[in-house]
């Protein structure tokens, strides 16, 4: 079943701005003019702005922000993804089981759901990091896991749902196909497009939190992801002009991003979902 | 169903998600390893320090003798004692929350009227002039705002009206004036959503039947705009209100932070550095109560703004 994606210019700017985020996540470490690492800290040239030299300035420990942002880029693009497909692997096949075989699987997971929902995630992503000294990136995944996988499990029971009242679900049924098959070969792919809406949103949320715990100091301990240079930004905040151009490099950046994220969110679920066309 | 066991329903269901929370948080800080103990006491705590420190967060029991004191803890509404003034520290947990949580209610209840005030006639003005450069400015504007990190913006508001401008306290201070600029840092995210919703409920809402009524009898338009279509409007908007009231809890985090103001979010945040376990513990579960309490409400008003809600 080979349907065009039709999606509005706006989801296509979303898309756009997403696949440089992408792309420059991909080559940052290598096209960066310069290293990161605590032997490219060179303190003769800290706190300097805008030059030829350096794009963007550099730090408070003379290090090139065009170059943490780079870096900077690979690490969010890392994090996010490997978050992004724990939770959609996990959301969507609880959510996809939920569906199917209702009955207490489907009270179970639709409770959990609920009592996740119910709660500001944030808080549940900092509880979970406070638990260790000092959290490596596992646990800032494993903690934006924990409650991520909601909105996938949701999308997935909805679809299976509505599925499994349609003729060519039946038909498999009374063809004697296995609860597996019906899953894999008949579910599934009609899941994977509605999932795209989920991944898009939680992209951009994963990135937002992500930066608020390490600017919090609860992130992994590495001075270049997007969150600790706005934090380096803010605890030299009477360092004058040159704070406006560090902390908008990292600002600027994560508003990119989550932005399109967002613009190509809303763009799948207009198309995914016509009940919500015009919101 | 009648108003009585609607309100029973919904708080049986919030008292579940508490407790749910509450078992969720308690497993999390105490199956992951490393010992509370070390940081609480210092490095040269003596063996006999450690031990009544020890005794002092319940960790000589067992786990669910551990939990059933959490809970017994929760009942009684102490929350348990903080213990970091060494064991001898008898000052409770809700205690210390109950000293900073007007700070934190304050700065949540500021953004929501910095939010309310200007998404409205941010919104209503998109819905009016649909379709022009303002209605894509606008709605431009709300999108950036909705994606802006808080971590940045909030240090450039520092940045621009305390240190270059002079015109408001920096961090530190709690007075009225010093809570204007953390009240629009935590309330521009909301104020962008709103004025999305406010837009699209209004355009909805001016196609409306009543709304030509009313300019066929030839109200005036800000009447016809104000009060027919905008108290129509109201009702979407009112529940994302409440529902983010939650998320501006949790957004005093990094505003907290940032300006250095006294509440909730700093609570926690000094709880973990201290690795306090039942100061995290009791910061969670009071986001958590609120964020229920506040779904419950929000329900409520629904029902009161809305008549055919409220009969069905």
């Amino acid at each position: 079943m080979k349907t065009k994606l039709k999606l509005s210019p706006s989801a296509w700017v979303g898309a756009v701005m997403l696949g440089t985020f992408i792309v420059l996540g991909i080559i940052g470490p290598w096209i960066a003019p310069y290293d990161v690492a605590s032997k490219a800290i060179d303190l003769d040239h800290k706190f300097e702005g805008m030059s030829a030299a350096h794009w963007f300035g550099t730090d408070s420990n003379g290090r090139d922000a065009l170059s943490q942002l780079l870096f900077g880029a690979r690490k969010a693009l890392e994090l996010s993804g490997i978050v992004v497909a724990i939770t959609s692997v996990i959301g969507l096949s609880l959510g996809t089981i939920a569906g199917w075989y209702r009955g207490w699987i489907d009270e179970i997971v639709m409770r959990f759901v609920d009592m996740l929902l119910a709660f500001p995630g944030i808080l549940l992503n900092i509880a979970i990091v406070a638990t260790v000294a000092n959290p490596g990136v596992g646990v800032v995944i494993l903690a934006l896991s924990a409650n991520g996988w909601v909105g996938y499990a949701r999308v997935a029971r909805g679809q299976v749902l509505a599925l499994r009242e349609r003729e060519f679900v039946t038909a498999a049924v009374a063809l004697g196909a296995s609860n597996t098959r019906v899953i894999g070969k008949h579910l599934l792919p009609n899941i994977m497009g509605p999932a795209l809406v989920p991944m898009s949103f939680g992209l951009g949320s994963v990135i937002l939190i992500e930066a608020a715990l390490s600017f919090l100091g609860l992130g992994p301990q590495v001075d270049y992801t997007w969150g600790s240079m706005l934090d380096q930004a803010r605890t030299f905040l009477w360092k004058g002009d040159w704070v406006k151009v560090y902390a908008l490099v990292p600002g600027l950046a994560i508003m990119w991003v989550v932005l399109g994220a967002n613009l190509l969110g809303d763009g799948l679920r207009d198309r995914f979902d016509p009940r919500n066309r015009g919101r | 169903m009648t108003l009585g066991r609607f309100l029973l329903r919904r708080l049986g269901s919030g008292l579940l998600t508490i407790l749910g929370v509450s078992v969720l948080v308690f497993a999390f800080l105490h199956i992951v390893p490393g010992d509370p103990i070390d940081h609480l006491a210092g490095d040269n705590a003596t063996p006999g320090q450690r031990e009544a420190l020890e005794k002092c967060l319940g960790l000589d029991k067992s786990l669910p003798m551990q939990f059933v004191s959490f809970l017994g803890h929760i009942v009684d509404g102490t929350l348990g004692s903080q213990c970091s003034g060494g064991a001898g520290d008898k000052r409770t947990v809700a205690g210390r929350i109950a000293e900073v949580f007007p700070y934190t209610l304050w700065l949540a209840l500021a953004g929501m009227l910095v939010a309310i005030v200007l998404a409205l006639p941010l919104g209503v003005l998109a819905a009016v002039k649909r379709g022009t450069w303002i209605d894509t400015l606008a709605t431009t504007a709300s999108l950036s705002a909705i994606a802006m990190p808080q971590m940045m913006f909030a240090p450039l508001l520092l940045f621009w009206f305390f240190l270059s401008l002079g015109w408001f306290p920096g961090p530190g201070e709690v007075g009225l004036h010093a809570l204007v600029l953390p009240a629009l840092a935590v309330g521009t995210h909301l104020m962008a959503m709103l004025s999305r919703m406010t837009r699209s409920t209004m355009v909805e809402v001016l196609g409306e039947d009543y709304v030509r009524t009313a300019r066929a009898k030839g109200l005036p338009e800000s009447r016809v705009l104000f009060v027919h279509a905008l108290r129509n409007a109201l009702l979407p908007v009112i529940t994302v209100v409440g529902l983010q009231f939650g998320s501006m809890l949790s957004g005093a985090i990094v505003i907290e932070n940032v300006f250095s103001r006294p509440g909730l979010g700093n609570t926690l945040l000094q709880g973990i550095t201290e690795r306090n376990y039942p100061v995290v513990q009791g910061c969670v579960l009071v986001i958590a109560v609120i964020y229920v309490l506040v779904n419950i409400l929000v329900d409520l008003a629904y029902g009161f703004a809305d008549p055919r809600i409220r009969r069905s």
